[in-house]
């Protein structure tokens, strides 16, 4: 078996790969990149099914394995054709469209998703809340219903915390709780947010970095269309369940060469800076190395075993490796530098909107790579699920799943 | 600021970070599932541990049913010598499922080690043998011994004799604790003198003594050789012996990986298993989190561990130059992991897990003696120094 090219190793059928680099061919003879406006270019990609090839028919692709995307994008990169420039989009790409596809209605998945695929309308996520992080089912931003025309509309009143482009987004995927008599699992219902409405107020979060990547959004009296709910009412745990599966699997599943991760500035600067060298950190390096190694290998294998695209519990070994690795070799970094780890490059308050690894110093790097064990599910949390839903080991006792939320201590 | 750029190639044999097929194949697991089945009928763990107190440590009518039967013992060598004409992925999988019952039998030395000594300095009758399992055969060498290690100063070319008008070479010398020699009918010995070479000696040999020794691991129990005046068959001479040796030991510290693979797999199963079923505080003990989170990083490192085997064993099996990386890897990363798994086996279940009458300390004692033999998980590490270019503190 050979690689994909993405380091994936899977298979791909012949014909169906070569069949898609003629449809796309085919499509670029009758939409040339250079003279056509950049938005037509990419809705009708959308519409000829070659946004994304996994997406149903219809909806922007065929229904095909996801592993024959980069046949597609290969082709549309070697002619020069506009992406969707999908960093500008990751929550809306990596998980709103694969909850709107799997809980969407078929009204919302025409609505939404071409303009979510060509970047149009970005989308955020709005989960965790200050007094709900792992405990997520225990939200507390209510979503009163209202009756009226199509279903009327929900009063939303709470605040939603660590919400990253939120200050760009057109969308939000939010959970709130619209029932607080019934026990916390069974009273969330799911909702795409329309962030420019009234009653949406989105403040930069400054964090231990000194810079912005995260938001609060304070939501009071906002209103949200009942057409806009994803899933049925009281049936949110499931949907976000969905969604948070895929955020692990982007978190830990982006395939690199080797010493392409965060080892990288490490070793380049073990190399360059022999002087820096003792034999405590020689042995710390050696190992982080392997480990590293290792660990590019078991996300490699991971995908090769991920023929169906189904994410799985599995991914949330990848995202604990990942978070253990960057901190400890940032750690080793900022020691191997010695002077140059004692500088930092800028406290200042700003927004950024992506994280950028590699484009800083060590201090950086050290810094924020502690929110990897945090951010989209503490590692503590991913340890529960590996033991309770790989492993098959019993919960603890709990107190706070069979009563009704608005009786749970907080 | 000093720099020092060489090239980058080094360590570097996948660049573009396509990585081969590290999955099971159907033949795989198909092989996997007779083996299994052979060994839960012939090899549980209660009959592991009473052979442990017996004369006959190895099981060699089991190897026999292996070997010739179930064909893993010509899994490596040719169809042109009678053999599967498998590779090292097949052989990976004989060595997790011998690892997962901590199988006492002669696979790694045999079908192994002293099979790719000989697929390196071909010989066509001992080939053909192994591939038959009609022959059992070891290379003698400390079972700590590591790939690079120069195998010498033990055993010395003594003959001829003057007027001995056989022209017999003769070898005298001694060899420690050399793992999978007793059950062995030939042994395939590396000595120094003129010519220096690898020998071919019948394990019946006069002259030839093998003592078996109280091992740590008594599933697979050591002996220590002691060669006076032995006739020997040269098999290859100068660098084509020590390359022959080389190869062995690598692909023993491979193989050695995939087995850590099993048998920690195995444990973690075993304990897993025990913690949904132990009570106390009237709760299943593996419902606290305290050991849950144990569970879930020992099957992390297990998961981890398996990426590192199979890429060592799609490595070798490929004839990749990436070999050397990956069998460092794999030997780090799985014997960690084993021995990691075989005291987590003992410690999560408690009283039990320290008695004689349950197999945790066959698991241990398996675990803690393979991370030794072929090299370290720390040696294997170091040899990535230079193998992905990490010189220590004073080189550039």
């Amino acid at each position: 078996m050979t690689g994909t090219g993405d380091g994936a190793g899977v298979t791909t059928e012949p014909v169906s790969a070569d069949g898609l680099r003629q449809q796309v061919r085919d499509f670029l003879a009758g939409h040339d990149p250079a003279s056509l406006p950049r938005l037509d270019f990419l809705r009708a990609r959308f519409d000829a099914g070659l946004a994304a090839v996994h997406y149903p028919p219809g909806l922007g692709g065929q229904g095909l394995p996801r592993t024959l995307q980069p046949v597609v994008d290969t082709e549309f990169a070697v002619a020069g054709a506009p992406t969707n420039q999908p960093e500008r989009n990751p929550i809306g790409l990596g998980m709103a469209a694969p909850t709107i596809l799997a809980f969407g209605n078929e009204e919302q998945k025409a609505r939404w998703m071409r303009s979510l695929w060509t970047g149009e309308e970005i989308w955020c996520q709005l989960f965790s809340e200050p007094g709900a992080g792992s405990d997520l089912a225990g939200l507390a931003t209510r979503a009163v219903h209202q009756d009226g025309p199509d279903g009327g509309h929900w009063v939303v009143d709470g605040q939603k915390v660590w919400t990253s482009v939120a200050h760009h987004a057109q969308w939000g995927l939010l959970l709130a709780r619209s029932d607080p008599d019934v026990p916390k699992h069974a009273g969330l219902t799911y909702f795409g947010c329309d962030m420019t409405g009234p009653g949406v107020e989105v403040r930069p979060l400054r964090q231990l970095t000194g810079e912005a990547e995260f938001n609060e959004v304070f939501l009071t009296g906002a209103v949200v269309r009942d057409v806009d709910r994803i899933g049925a009412v009281g049936a949110g745990w499931r949907v976000a369940q969905g969604t948070l599966m895929n955020e692990r699997v982007s978190i830990g599943g982006t395939p690199v060469p080797r010493e392409g991760g965060m080892i990288g500035p490490a070793v380049r600067t073990w190399r360059e800076r022999p002087e820096l060298r003792t034999p405590g950190l020689h042995d710390r390096m050696l190992r982080l190395w392997a480990d590293a190694e290792v660990a590019r290998l078991a996300a490699a294998r991971f995908r090769q075993s991920l023929a169906t695209g189904q994410p799985g519990p599995e991914g949330s070994a990848a995202k604990l490796v990942f978070a253990r690795l960057n901190q400890e070799i940032t750690e080793f970094e900022v020691e191997l530098a010695r002077a140059d780890g004692l500088r930092y490059d800028d406290w200042t308050m700003r927004r950024s909107g992506e994280v950028d690894f590699y484009g800083r110093d060590v201090g950086y790097r050290y810094l924020r790579s502690r929110g990897n064990s945090i951010e989209g599910g503490t590692s503590e949390i991913l340890r529960n699920i590996i033991a309770e839903r790989v492993l098959g080991l019993p919960t603890e006792p709990r107190t706070d799943t069979t009563v009704p939320w608005k009786d749970l201590p907080r | 600021m000093s720099t020092t750029t060489g090239p980058v190639s080094t360590g570097q044999a996948a660049p573009t970070g396509v990585v081969p097929d590290l999955l099971y194949s159907a033949e795989e697991q198909d092989l996997r599932d007779a083996i299994r089945s052979l060994l839960a009928g012939r090899a549980d763990w209660p009959a592991v541990l009473a052979r442990t107190e017996t004369s006959e440590t190895y099981d060699t009518g089991l190897w026999q049913v292996l070997a010739a039967e179930v064909g893993c013992a010509g899994l490596l060598i040719p169809e042109s010598y009678g053999g599967a004409g498998a590779s090292y992925r097949e052989t990976a999988v004989l060595a997790e499922e011998a690892g997962r019952a901590v199988a006492p039998v002669p696979y790694l030395g045999s079908a192994v080690v002293a099979t790719a000594a000989l697929l390196a300095a071909p010989d066509a009758d001992l080939l053909a043998g192994l591939a038959a399992g009609t022959l059992t055969a070891a290379l003698a060498v400390p079972f700590d011994s590591r790939p690079s290690d120069e195998l010498t100063g033990r055993v010395r070319v003594v003959g001829p004799q003057p007027g001995d008008p056989s022209g017999q070479v003769r070898l005298t010398g001694t060899i420690a604790g050399v793992a999978d020699a007793l059950p062995a009918g030939v042994l395939l010995v590396p000595a120094d003198g003129v010519p220096a070479g690898l020998y071919a000696v019948q394990a019946d040999s006069p002259g030839l003594t093998s003592t078996p020794v109280v091992s740590l691991d008594q599933t697979r129990q050591l002996a220590d050789l002691a060669l006076d005046n032995v006739p020997g068959r040269p098999v290859a001479a100068g660098p084509d012996a020590a390359a022959a040796v080389r190869t062995a030991l690598t692909a023993g510290a491979a193989m050695l990986a995939a087995e850590q693979l099993g048998l920690a797999e195995k444990c973690l199963e075993i304990t897993v298993s025990y913690l949904k079923v132990r009570y106390q505080f009237a709760r299943p003990v593996g419902s606290f989190q305290a050991l849950k989170h144990r569970l879930a990083d020992l099957w992390v490192a297990v998961l981890q561990a398996r990426a590192a085997a199979r890429y060592a064993a799609a490595c070798l099996a490929g004839g990749d130059p990436d070999s050397p990386v990956a069998v460092a890897l794999a030997k780090a990363a799985c014997g960690d992991a084993a021995t990691l798994a075989a005291q987590e086996c003992v410690q999560l279940h408690g009283g039990i897990g320290f008695t004689w009458e349950h197999p945790a300390h066959l698991y241990l004692k398996r675990a803690k003696s393979t991370s030794i033999g072929f090299g370290t998980p720390d040696w294997h590490r170091a040899t990535l120094a230079s193998l992905a270019r990490l010189p220590g503190p004073g080189a550039q």
